[in-house]
């Protein structure tokens, strides 16, 4: 057992305890090798069933609206972002959770190393430190994880919680600064490799919705896709009624999304959805040098008025 | 010759056997897109890719499409007019598919193809070949055997290859599979390959767990108002990704893409995972939480099904188990149902 998972184990037995939360809502094994899920305490004998993983990976802010009881979550760097967001769109209240903040060393990218061992099915994993072993019925090989990370947690800024009540492990050093050399990649590109590069990748969407229901921002009571007076969007495959959705979706989400990359994770058709989020994330940052989840004070960009906000999209008559 | 529903394949003629059959059928057989394998139609055989497990999409999309179009129509000058499209007249073959989505279109077959005749689905369906491929190596997701199947089941499949290295055995399954077996390609099957076929096939079984889990269950699902359903369900997310890449989720709206004057009405796949599938005119929603929603795909898989139709909506092919978003494992709600005492 790692110390992290230890640690993590012995705040939710606290707080249980001591009554100060009703449930934890943290990560437990999947029931897959590569797997780690969400999972709901509510018992002190139960707490046992948490881990901290290299596969700890979804947002868990999701979990957090609407409910009643006093909540103790487990929150990486993106999910206390996510959090902060919730709590500046007063989805949640900040004295209705508890925060165990744990700093995180990035999450395992599944489909790059399910290719890395040429798709062969694999049947356990053993983590060590930074060394993953992967076994399968007639293979054993051995990654260093930090090769193996997400792009998105290669890029992470923000590692540690920016929100917590509780610690657990150490606060570890911020590498990265956030920059967009994909994003200026795309925009460099000329209109038609654009519209190809979305027409593509939004070709593979499938309209199940996991990557709406998976986002911690995305809990519109009723969203846009799926009001029928008056029907905003068609509800096939279409290629212009797919593109709707994402193109509106990231819309929505700008000044809001703070990159956790649920999204794309949960998208089982591997759509780039991340693509048009981020360049939404470096709209916001050029225009109202504003940075999502990070600081309760700061006001929403798109949810405030400044006289000096920039308007050159407007177009003159 | 030994047998005359069993044939051998080398694995050198595979190649100028797909070629072959591309000139005069559509060919869908699993191939790579980037990351994604995809049961889809292939222009060439090096195309085919045989040895990477099941398809992120199942065998259902080549009969029963995401989107289908019924008809279209245009309007003009108080006049209607209606263009039904021609059945398509091209023979296709699902080839290389996994004996869990062979054994789902049994399922499909029964709703479709039964008592109320869906010519969309029979049309394409009496044009269609299935060869499957044996699974020597199921994964950890695979959970086929407790719903009665097997990895190297014949159900719903004309012909099933299994791979013994540097050649397949190929069993026909069914009148049309022993007609195709004629094909020149296929070389007499001997004792040593059969007998070699049947101890691969001894092995894949019992490498998975056997446990049945239809049965057990269908007594347990008498409880509707159990609260077991509320903790079983609470990390789900409320998405379509376990019906939609289900082999045996049929459900389907129909609905029209309109213009001014003209426009397309389309069957589309829905979910019984989406608010709106049940959300009435009123507003009023009969299944208003991710609870009653996953509940009902529960029955309707392991009860309504069993009871109509004599078979379970799920094959046991572990999509929903490895792409749920959140690992919500289907065999371990079943399990904790069975085990749990009603309340």
């Amino acid at each position: 057992m790692s110390q992290l998972t230890h640690e993590i184990r012995e705040a939710a037995r606290k707080l249980l305890r001591n009554k100060q939360a009703q449930l934890v809502i943290g990560f437990e094994e999947g029931s897959l090798p590569l797997r780690g899920r969400p999972c709901f305490i509510r018992k002190e004998e139960d707490v046992d069933r948490l881990v901290w993983t290299s596969f700890s990976d979804i947002n868990v802010a999701r979990y957090l609206a609407k409910r009643k009881e006093k909540v103790a979550l487990v929150a990486k760097g993106c999910d206390s972002r996510a959090l902060v967001e919730l709590i500046k769109e007063n989805q949640v209240s900040r004295d209705q959770v508890i925060i165990i903040g744990v700093p995180c060393e990035g999450m395992i990218d599944r489909p790059r190393i399910e290719a890395e061992v040429g798709h062969k099915a694999i049947v356990e994993v053993e983590e060590t430190e930074n060394r993953l072993t992967l076994k399968g019925r007639d293979f054993e090989k051995a990654f260093d994880r930090r090769e193996f990370l997400y792009e998105r947690c290669k890029a992470c800024d923000h590692r540690n919680p920016v929100l917590y009540d509780v610690l657990v492990g150490q606060l570890v050093e911020e590498k990265v600064r956030e920059s967009f050399p994909d994003v200026e990649a795309f925009t460099a590109l000329d209109r038609e490799k654009r519209w190809a590069y979305l027409a593509e990748e939004t070709g593979k969407c499938i309209r199940c919705y996991a990557c709406r229901n998976a986002c911690p921002l995305c809990y519109c009571p009723e969203c846009f896709v799926d009001t029928s007076q008056p029907q905003w969007v068609g509800k096939s495959t279409g290629l212009s009624d797919t593109l709707v959705f994402h193109l509106v979706r990231a819309f929505h989400l700008a000044g809001r999304c703070v990159a956790c990359g649920a999204c794309e994770q949960a998208c089982p058709m591997g759509v780039d959805i991340r693509k048009l989020n981020r360049k939404l994330v470096k709209d916001v940052k050029d225009l109202f040098n504003y940075e999502a989840g990070v600081s309760l004070d700061e006001a929403s960009p798109l949810a405030t008025f400044c006289a000096t906000d920039p308007d050159q999209f407007t177009v003159n008559p | 010759m030994i047998r005359e529903d069993a044939g051998i394949l080398r694995k050198e003629r595979l190649e100028s056997l797909l070629e072959d059959l591309l000139r005069d059928h559509l060919v869908l057989a699993p191939t790579r897109k980037g990351e994604l394998l995809l049961l889809e139609k292939i222009e060439s055989a090096r195309d085919v890719v045989l040895e990477d497990g099941k398809t992120k999409n199942s065998a259902k999309s080549a009969l029963f499409p995401q989107r289908e179009r019924m008809f279209a129509y245009r309007a003009e000058e108080g006049k209607v007019d209606i263009q039904v499209p021609p059945p398509a007249e091209e023979k296709q073959i699902l080839f290389g598919v996994r004996p869990c989505d062979a054994r789902g279109l049994l399922l499909l077959d029964a709703v479709f193809g039964g008592d109320s005749r869906d010519p969309y689905y029979v049309d394409k369906r009496i044009r269609t070949l299935v060869v499957s491929m044996a699974c020597v190596n199921p994964g950890p997701s695979c959970f086929c055997l407790s719903l009665g199947g097997g990895p190297c089941s014949s159900d719903g499949s004309d012909l099933v290859l299994l791979d013994l290295g540097d050649r397949y055995v190929v069993e026909a399954a069914s009148e049309k599979g022993k007609a195709f077996l004629q094909n020149p390609s296929f070389e007499e099957a001997d004792e040593e390959a059969m007998a070699k076929a049947e101890k691969i096939r001894k092995e894949a079984e019992s490498a998975m767990n056997p446990a049945s889990i239809a049965k057990a269950l269908e007594e347990r699902l008498e409880h509707v108002d159990d609260p077991l359903w509320g903790d079983l369900t609470e990390s789900c997310l409320g998405c379509g990704v376990c019906t939609y890449l289900c082999p045996t989720c049929h459900c389907f709206d129909i609905c029209d893409e309109a213009a001014a004057t003209t426009g397309e009405r389309i069957r589309i796949w829905d979910s019984c995972q989406f608010p709106l599938f049940t959300q009435e005119a009123s507003g009023f929603n009969p299944r208003p939480s991710e609870k009653e929603r996953f509940r009902q795909r529960i029955m309707h898989k392991f009860r309504y099904l069993p009871k109509d139709r004599h078979m379970a909506g799920c094959v046991g092919c572990g999509r929903c188990v490895t792409e749920c978003p959140v690992n919500l494992d289907i065999r371990e709600v079943l399990e904790k149902l069975s085990r749990a005492e009603a309340q």
